[in-house]
């Protein structure tokens, strides 16, 4: 049974079975909150499929991209659930969760085209786009499902200031597909067929795609003297001065 | 749940610190801490990002380190404990998320508690000091807080006296020894440098320590004050030609800083008629506040309590023993309703407290 946990967006718990039954699946949309909804989702999840955590053997973690902030929670929580069982943790890209529940709703509903057989050049090119905060989107290339059924990657997690997505995008040919959730449950299936094919398919560390925010170098603040007269304090040049921290208690993401 | 003696793991990440500690009962079993420290040292100060990135990277590694020291299998703990707050809030997320998991996962008990009523629960794993007695005044010294706490009782009754209406001590002494150039961490460079200074040469001010400011803020600090005139007192010497004695100004500037610690420390110890001083937080590694403590609560009759100083850093066993001490009290423990507080007041020693 694989426990799915992804906060890179809202919170989503979901249990699986290991040939891809969806026993459960709870959520909150609220794009904050993950560090309060975490436990409770844990419980519902596990209560809804009629599951205790000995009966776990697998956790899917969803590795992002999202706001690190929150990502962070859902990370955190997937390894120490892990950890306390002893069980592996199975990392996957969040995006293929959102690509694979998109392939599998296309197959079901017959539009062959968009899901598409890979070799004849018929699957269409599509992107997953999320928020990233900060007038930014992280988006990932998908063509197709392949033979483990799980979504083919043509291109690897990004982020795109959000006035230029559509210009990306197009020079790539892909669609747009924009998600404002994580479907744990899809995180926990490409956890499934990953395990079953034997593979890898998620980074061990967090995709955060975005180095931390630190306030740039600065000479320490003069007081009294006119910052025009030339010299810096101490002699010592602005550019070697250390550069001063973020402010305590600022949460960038 | 074994209440007389509960074998509690502590999870603590409200700053730099990834702290796993483990108790049984006040019996300290493991204090396990991976420090982030060196990664902020070029930025001069504690980056949240940073902390956090570190925190998520270090759990697992440090409880895996925690449960091998103690000899401890996690299915054998009573109860998982959490920092809620007061710290960096992204950096507290990480540690709920992990916490409240283990404990779903290990079908266990869970206690969300205060970090700094947690500074004070350290005392009690010093197996060396006689027992804790209250009520007692707490001063708790970091590059993160400065508060100035009354306690009557460690799990019920914990009153704020006074804190920091700007910079924590730690973050002055940080600003302080960046602008005389000397690296990060602050305290043990000014220390340094302080050794061959002395502390009488320049009469930096003693922040809220005029009559005025008594009235409102008998036992709050400021030191941001301090820490624009030892910038003034530095930049009027250079603009002189002169060469800035970094010793005398490194030890002046210390002993504003300790003087007004302890001072206030001390009033409250008069005012509430409590012979007893706790000291906590990272800062009380600074020999020089300890030996001013002592010296001068020696004089008022107030016995000083010190923890070891791998107690007084921030750490996950002073969250285990807080735990420990609920358990004991009867306490029941906190829904998963929780969340991480950046600003917890001091009263909250314990969140979520399942009715
Ligand atoms: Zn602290």
């Amino acid at each position: 049974m694989i426990l799915g946990i992804d906060t890179s967006l809202g919170s989503a718990v979901a249990v699986v079975e290991p040939d891809g039954v969806i026993r459960s699946e709870a959520r909150s949309l609220d794009p904050r909150g993950h560090a309060e909804a975490i436990g409770t989702l844990l419980e519902r999840a596990m209560a809804e499929a009629s599951v205790t955590p000995s009966d776990i053997t697998h956790i899917a973690a969803g590795m992002g991209p999202g706001p690190f902030t929150g990502l962070r929670v859902g990370v955190a929580a997937a390894r120490a659930f892990a950890l306390g069982r002893g069980l592996p943790v199975v990392p996957v890209v969040s995006h293929d969760a959102v690509a694979l529940e998109l392939l599998l709703h296309s197959a079901l509903t017959a539009d062959w085209g968009f899901v598409g057989d890979v070799e004849d050049g018929a699957a269409e090119t599509f992107a997953v786009v999320t928020d990233a905060r900060r007038r930014e989107f992280a988006y990932t290339l998908y063509r197709g499902i392949d033979d483990d059924g799980l979504p083919i990657r043509v291109a690897e997690p990004a982020l795109v200031p959000r006035d230029e997505l559509d210009a990306v995008l197009a020079a790539a040919g892909a669609k747009r597909r924009e998600a404002d959730r994580i479907p744990a449950a899809m995180l926990a299936l490409a956890a499934a067929r990953a395990l079953s094919a034997g593979r890898t398919v998620g980074p061990d560390d967090a995709l955060y795609l975005r180095s931390p925010d630190v306030t740039l170098p600065h000479a320490p603040k003069r007081v009294n003297l006119p910052a025009a007269s030339g010299r810096a304090a101490n002699g010592r040049s602005a550019a070697a001065a250390p550069p001063a921290p973020a402010v305590r208690g600022q949460d960038p993401a | 749940m074994n209440r007389a003696e509960p074998l509690v793991l502590g999870i603590e990440t409200s700053c730099d610190e990834t702290g796993i500690g483990i108790v049984r009962g006040r019996t300290l079993l493991s204090n396990t801490i991976a420090s982030s420290m060196d990664e902020h040292a070029r930025y001069g100060g504690v980056v949240p990002e940073v902390a956090a990135r570190a925190h998520l990277e270090a759990l697992q590694p440090s409880i895996e380190a925690a449960l091998a020291e103690s000899g401890v299998a996690l299915a054998d703990l009573d109860a998982v404990a959490v920092t809620s707050g007061p710290g960096l809030a992204g950096a507290l997320m990480v540690g709920v998320g992990a916490a409240k998991a283990l404990a779903v996962s290990l079908e266990k008990p869970l206690y969300a508690v205060n970090h700094l009523v947690g500074h004070i629960a350290a005392d009690i794993l010093d197996d060396q000091a006689p027992p804790l007695e209250y009520p007692t005044v707490a001063l708790l010294v970091s590059g993160g807080h400065t508060s100035l706490l009354l306690v009557r009782d460690l799990t019920t009754d914990v009153e704020l006296l006074g804190e920091t209406m700007d910079d924590a001590a730690g973050e002055a002494f940080d600003k302080v020894a960046r602008l005389l150039g000397l690296p990060y961490p602050g305290g043990p460079e000014i220390d340094r440098a302080a050794a061959s200074g002395d502390n009488t040469a320049i009469p930096f001010p003693r922040g809220l320590s005029r009559a005025s400011d008594m009235a409102g803020h008998r036992y709050d600090f400021s030191f941001s004050g301090l820490k624009t005139a030892v910038a003034r007192w530095v930049e009027l010497r250079e603009a002189a030609g002169e060469q800035v004695p970094i010793a005398d100004v490194a030890a002046s500037f210390r002993e504003a800083v300790v003087d007004v610690l302890v001072t206030k420390a001390l009033a409250a110890c008069r005012d509430y008629g409590v012979p007893r001083l706790l000291l906590g937080g990272g800062v009380i590694a600074n020999r020089r506040l300890r030996e001013v403590a002592l010296e001068r609560a020696a004089a008022e009759g107030v016995t000083v309590r010190i923890p070891p100083l791998s107690l007084c850093t921030d750490n996950g066993a002073m969250i285990a023993a807080l735990t420990s001490e609920l358990i004991m009290a009867g306490r029941a423990p906190s829904t998963l309703e929780f969340g991480a507080d950046s600003t917890l007041p001091v009263t909250e020693i314990q969140v979520a407290e399942s009715a």
